[in-house]
C-alpha cells in the first residue's frame, strides 16, 4: 500500500523546519523559519532562530532534533575558533562544514541532525555546503532542507539562477521560505535571513505579516 | 514473496532462493505519479507523467493516466493502478447510464460525486487519489479533487500523486487567476517537468489535454521537448 505521507516517504524522520542557503554574485544568503514543534501538534517556540553563527563569516542552519543540533553546533563553534587561532587566519567555509560532518558521521547512530553551512572566505568566496543526516558532505550553489523543503523543490529548481544580484537572491529566499511555510504545518513564524559577503554580515528578519502573499491567501 | 529456504546451511550456498526472484515481483503496481489540473475561463487543462512502477521496476513508461469518463470529462489517476482503473470503469458506466437517462451531457460535479461515493464507501480497501476535470454547460471548466479517503473539494488548480509535494511551492507562486489556455498548458508542463526531475516514481513523457466546449485536445511532450530549468 502506498501511503502518501510526504515526510515518511520522502525524508525519513520529520525534521519540522524549512532551511535554505543560496549563493549569489559576491555572497550567500542563508535562512530559516522560526517554528519549533513537538510531535507536529504543539508549537513549542514561535520565534526560535535556527541560523547559528559559527564564525565571523560562517553561519549554519540546523534541521532535525534541535537538542542534537545545538549540541553539535556548540562543539563545532569551539573547534573552529581553536582551529582559527592555530592557523592564524579565519577558517575556510569547507573547514566548518567538515567539522560538522565529522561529528555527524562519527555519531550517526545517536544523532538526528542535518546542517546547511554557508559563508564567505578568501580562498573560494561564497560557498554553501550541506551535511545530511548520515554525515555526507556536498557543496552546492543552492540547497534546501527540513520537512518544508519538499514543497519548494519545484520552485527552487525553476527560480534559482547562478550569479543573481543580492536583492534578487534575498527575494528568492524570502519567497521560497514563505511558500514552504504556507504548505508545511511544522514550519512557520518569521523568516530569519542572513546575508554574508566579503564586507560582512547582515541580518534580515521578515515577520509573518510582511511575508509575500500568493494567490490562495 | 519467495519463502525463506528450509534447507540447513551446508557450507557454501550458490544462491539463496530469494535472489532468484527479484524484489519487485512481490510489490503492488503503483502509479506513484504526478498529476495536475487547472481551470481557465472556458475549460480545463489536465496533465500527468507516464510512469507506472512495481517497486523499483518501471512496469509501463508510457502510461496514459488521463482517462476519459465522458465526452468532456476526464480523470487523472494516482495511487494503486488496479484500484484507480477499477473505479474509473465503474464511474464511466454509472455516468454513461445517467447521461442517457437525463438525455443531456452530464455535469462534471456529478462525475466527481460518483468518484467520491466509491472512494469513500470503500476507503478502507482503496488507495486512490483522483482529479476529476472537465467542461459542462452549467459551470464551465471545473476541477474537483478526490484524494485518498474520499473527500471532495473543488479547486481552481490542483496537483496530486507522490510528485506533487515538490511542486506546491512552484504552483502557489506561479498560478494566477484568469490565465489563458496557453498559460495553463505552459504552467502544467513546467510543473510536471519539475516534479519528474525530483520524484523517482514520476517520469517518462508529459501527457497534456485541454477540455472545452469545442472538445478535447491531447498532446504529448517527449523527453527532449520538456521545459528545461537551470538545475545544478
Amino acid at each position: 500500500m502506498e501511503k502518501r505521507s510526504a515526510d515518511s516517504q520522502v525524508k525519513g524522520v520529520s525534521t519540522g523546519t524549512t532551511i535554505l542557503a543560496a549563493t549569489f554574485k559576491g555572497g550567500v544568503v542563508i535562512g530559516s523559519d522560526s517554528r519549533a514543534s513537538m510531535g507536529g501538534e504543539y508549537v513549542s517556540s514561535k520565534t526560535i532562530n535556527k541560523v547559528i553563527q559559527v564564525h565571523d563569516q560562517i553561519f549554519c542552519c540546523m534541521a532535525g532534533s534541535l537538542a542534537d543540533a545545538q549540541a553539535v553546533t556548540k562543539a563545532a563553534k569551539f573547534h573552529l575558533s581553536f582551529h582559527s587561532v592555530q592557523m592564524e587566519t579565519p577558517p575556510l567555509v569547507i573547514a566548518a562544514a567538515s567539522v560538522l560532518q565529522e561529528m555527524c558521521y562519527k555519531n550517526r547512530e545517536e544523532l538526528q541532525a542535518g546542517f546547511i553551512t554557508a559563508g564567505w572566505d578568501r580562498k573560494k568566496g561564497p560557498q554553501v555546503y550541506v551535511v545530511s543526516l548520515g554525515g555526507m558532505l556536498v557543496g552546492q550553489p543552492v540547497t534546501i532542507g527540513g520537512s518544508g523543503s519538499t514543497y519548494i523543490y519545484g520552485y527552487v529548481d525553476a527560480k534559482y539562477k547562478p550569479n543573481m544580484s543580492r536583492d534578487e537572491c534575498l527575494q528568492f529566499a524570502t519567497n521560497a521560505l514563505a511558500l514552504a511555510m504556507g504548505r508545511d504545518n511544522v514550519s512557520g513564524g518569521v523568516a530569519h535571513l542572513v546575508v554574508i559577503t566579503e564586507t560582512g554580515v547582515e541580518h534580515v528578519v521578515v515577520p509573518g505579516n510582511k511575508l509575500p502573499k500568493f494567490h490562495n491567501e | 514473496m519467495a519463502a525463506a529456504t528450509m534447507m540447513p546451511y551446508f557450507g557454501q550456498q550458490m544462491s539463496s532462493k530469494t535472489e532468484l526472484v527479484p524484489d519487485w515481483t512481490g510489490q503492488e503496481v503503483s502509479t506513484g505519479t504526478t498529476i495536475m489540473a487547472v481551470e481557465y475561463d472556458g475549460g480545463v487543462v489536465i496533465g500527468a507523467d507516464s510512469r507506472t512502477t512495481t517497486g523499483a521496476y518501471i512496469a509501463n513508461r508510457v502510461t496514459d493516466k488521463l482517462t476519459p469518463i465522458h465526452d468532456r470529462i476526464f480523470c487523472c489517476r494516482s495511487g494503486s493502478a488496479a484500484d484507480t482503473q477499477a473505479i474509473a470503469d465503474v464511474v464511466t458506466y454509472q455516468l454513461g447510464f445517467h447521461s442517457i437517462e437525463l438525455d443531456e451531457p452530464p455535469l462534471v460535479e456529478t462525475a466527481a460525486n460518483l468518484f467520491r461515493a466509491s472512494c469513500y464507501k470503500y476507503r478502507e480497501e482503496l488507495t486512490a487519489g483522483i482529479l476529476v476535470a472537465g467542461w459542462d454547460r452549467r459551470k464551465g471548466g471545473q476541477v474537483y479533487c478526490v484524494p485518498i479517503g474520499g473527500m471532495l473539494v473543488r479547486q481552481p488548480v490542483s496537483v496530486g500523486g507522490s510528485g506533487s509535494s515538490y511542486i506546491y511551492g512552484f504552483m502557489d507562486s506561479n498560478y494566477k487567476l484568469s490565465m489563458t489556455k496557453d498559460q495553463c498548458l505552459e504552467l502544467t508542463a513546467s510543473a510536471l517537468s519539475l516534479a519528474m526531475e525530483r520524484d523517482g516514481s514520476s517520469g517518462g513523457v508529459v501527457r497534456l489535454a485541454s477540455i472545452s466546449e469545442e472538445g478535447v485536445e491531447r498532446r504529448v511532450l517527449l523527453g527532449d521537448q520538456l521545459p528545461k530549468f537551470s538545475t545544478h
